[in-house]
């Protein structure tokens, strides 16, 4: 019963404003652009941080990752000729942090090696990637065929080699290539499985299979490659010699990232000479992520609040020229009977109507820039259901608290006076 | 309805006792009922005459519980409502009162039948029914055709037609009409006051202010008022 009389009074209120179909609109334009842009921002801040924050939860909360770098001063003389460049992790390092530190539970040593591939009829340049078999439970690499290396393979130096998706498309490999041997430089290798690929960088980490990437294991990759890889870099001849590349570190708990990290750190401090390694804490890049989003949906509600105050503020003057206009409809109808809370939930109800069909216009053109914006420009973005609900919450709120004081203006006129009113 | 409006005539509707209103301009007063004693039977049908500024509007505006008195007492139907608070004399307006007035006061962007709904719709009818006592009203008053006309397309007298149709709506005892004629022509005017006295030929009391005689002369009793006070009666006992 209740229901059915607000849903009247509410059609009633539509009623009035359809009769002033432009000014109504009008009236509504500083809440549609309000909360059109509220939803818009929304969606683009919420895709962007949601790309950064899925890139940087991949490489796992609870892990540290080392890379190997070239120091300053290497970079520097390496143009040399045929100069021999020596930095970077050592398997000494990782064996010490793995036995050093209590809250480490596993840790994962990686090599990368170019060298040409050849299956079947197939040639081309690989990434070669030798790591332990636990790196697959730090990354977190789905299996798609086969299986993922194994602690054997490690320890019988068996010649096994794992592919990714899109490794083995480019190879022109699929399921039935599981077991068929893969050439490495001259070196027979047996596939023993595809894993799913992952792509793109997060934050400055790349993730070491973008490319073609083909995953044995360490020691094989070691005693088949040595440690001294050689390029040719824009005609001068390049020597390195990297004993890892990378370490991936996973501790028991995240309160034990950060203090480990620096522990590493100072470990390596300690044992190098140069600056030629980097420790990344995917927790922290998460953690500034989350800060510089915080920051980003601090601005943006600003802004919307106040591009929201100035659509409530132009709400509430075009009501009080309203109730103004329409003192002798309010003395006629106090007159009849009306009491002053009936013309109060009426002009508060005409205002709310107002500010939530300028709410919907805003959300309709809220979604529909970020539509554009991804259609044209691929950049992601997400509209969350808060991103729409919030909108339309709020708005209703600007409906009532711009347009309560109308409302009671409304209420307090004196019928006696509006009925004398021309 | 006649029979029962016959039955209860002779009883006294209104009553004022040494009622009061005064206004203060800044600080002077201005005693707009100065002191008014009176009382209305059931069914009668008052003319409220005197100069102007002798207080006719103030006493409508009093007895039609849109005011309330500096000092004295009135009692409607039975109930002393000098003292209500704003809530209680709007729902005494909406349960036993109408209003006619001089410049109509219909809401200009309602129709002829939502204008007649209006007092059905605070009484908080059902669309269906109060839509029906709509047309029935406005059949009443001869206006079954312009139901869905605005205001704006109506002459004079027909709005003013609906004005009394929206009057009757709430089936009061009492209806004030303050000068009901004053913005229609002779003939129009003739029409409104005959509907007028038709309306209180079925019982119902109503009070009219004017200054016309040829109007006042329609009412079967009239009151003349001077400087807030009565004057004279001529025709009420
Ligand atoms: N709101 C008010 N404030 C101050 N004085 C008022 C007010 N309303 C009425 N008065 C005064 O009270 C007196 C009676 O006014 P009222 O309007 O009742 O006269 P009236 O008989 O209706 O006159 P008219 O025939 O011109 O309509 C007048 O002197 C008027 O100036
Ligand atoms: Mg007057």
């Amino acid at each position: 019963m209740r229901q059915i009389k607000l849903a009247r009074n509410i059609l009633l209120g539509i009623e009035d404003l359809l009769l002033h179909k432009l000014r109504s609109f009008l009236t509504t334009l500083g809440i549609v652009f309000g909360v059109g842009s509220v939803v818009a921002m929304l969606s683009v801040g919420e895709g962007a941080s949601k790309e950064a924050m899925d890139q940087i939860r991949k490489l796992g909360s609870n892990n540290i990752i080392v890379n190997s770098i070239k120091s300053v001063e290497e970079e520097s003389t390496s143009t040399t000729h045929s100069h021999l460049a020596i930095y970077g992790l050592t398997y000494e390092d990782c064996a010490r942090v793995a036995e050093t530190f209590k809250a480490i539970r596993q840790t994962a040593p990686v090599k990368l090696i170019r060298k040409e591939g050849r299956l079947g009829e197939r040639a081309m340049e690989l990434r070669v990637v030798g790591t332990s078999p636990v790196w697959f439970d730090l990354v977190q690499r789905p299996i798609v065929a086969g299986r993922v290396l194994i602690a054997s393979d490690d320890n019988e130096r068996a010649p096994a080699a794992v592919l990714t998706e899109h490794g083995a498309r480019k190879l022109l490999a699929a399921e039935n290539t599981i077991g068929q041997s893969l050439k490495i430089g001259g070196d027979r290798f047996e596939i023993v499985g595809i894993v799913k690929s992952e792509s793109g960088l997060a934050g400055n980490i790349q993730i070491p299979d973008q490319e073609v990437d083909v995953y044995i294991p360490i020691n094989v990759a070691r005693s088949y490659f040595g440690d001294i890889m050689a390029r040719m870099t824009s005609g001068s001849f390049e020597r390195e010699m990297v004993e890892l590349h990378q370490m991936i570190v996973q501790v028991d708990s995240t309160e034990d990232v950060e203090p480990t990290a620096k522990g590493i750190e100072d470990m390596l401090k300690r044992f190098h000479k140069k600056q030629d390694y980097l420790v990344s804490v995917p927790l922290a890049l998460l953690r500034q992520a989350e800060a510089t989003k915080r920051t980003f949906n601090i601005v943006l509600g600003s802004i919307a609040g106040i591009s929201l105050l100035v659509g409530g503020i132009g709400i509430m003057n075009i009501m009080l020229a309203s109730v103004t206009e329409r003192t002798r409809e309010i003395g006629i109808r106090r007159a009849i009977g009306a009491k002053r809370r009936q013309i109060i939930s009426q002009f508060l109800i005409e205002t709310v109507v107002l500010s939530i069909i300028g709410g919907l216009i805003g959300i309709g053109l809220g979604v529909l820039v970020p539509f554009l914006i991804t259609y044209f420009s691929d950049m992601p973005t997400v509209i969350t259901a808060a991103s729409i609900v919030l909108p339309l919450v709020i708005s209703f709120g600007v409906g009532i608290i711009f347009g309560l004081y109308p409302a009671i203006r409304a209420a307090k006129v004196d019928p006696i006076v509006a009925l004398r009113h021309e | 309805m006649i029979r029962q409006a016959e039955s209860n005539s002779g009883v006294e509707i209104i009553k004022l006792e040494e009622a009061r209103k005064i206004y203060w301009m800044g600080s002077s007063e201005v005693k707009a009922l100065a002191g008014v004693t009176l009382s209305f039977k059931r069914g009668s049908f008052w003319a409220i005459m005197g100069p102007s500024g002798s207080g006719k509007s103030t006493m409508m505006n009093v007895l039609g519980c849109l005011d309330r008195l500096s000092s004295g007492r009135y009692i409607l139907e039975g109930q002393d409502v000098s003292t209500l608070e704003d809530d209680s004399l709007s729902e005494m307006r909406l349960r036993h009162l109408g209003f006619i007035f001089q410049s109509f006061n219909l809401i200009p962007q309602l129709s002829v039948q939502r204008n007649i709904e209006l007092p059905l719709y605070y009484l908080g009818w059902e669309a269906e029914s109060s839509a029906e006592r709509a047309r029935e009203l406005a059949g009443k008053v001869g206006l079954g055709d312009r139901l869905h006309h605005r205001p704006s397309e109506l002459s004079g007298g027909q709005m003013q037609r609906v004005a009394i149709a929206r009057a009757l709506a709430n089936d009061p005892q009492i209806i004030f009409a303050d000068e009901p004629t004053g913005n229609l022509d002779t003939a129009t005017g003739k029409e409104i006051l005959a509907l007028l006295t038709e309306l209180n030929g079925q019982g119902k009391t109503i009070i009219m202010v004017t200054h016309e005689m040829d109007v006042a002369a329609y009412a079967k009793q009239r009151l003349h008022m001077l400087d807030g006070v009565v004057d004279r009666i001529e025709g009420g006992d």
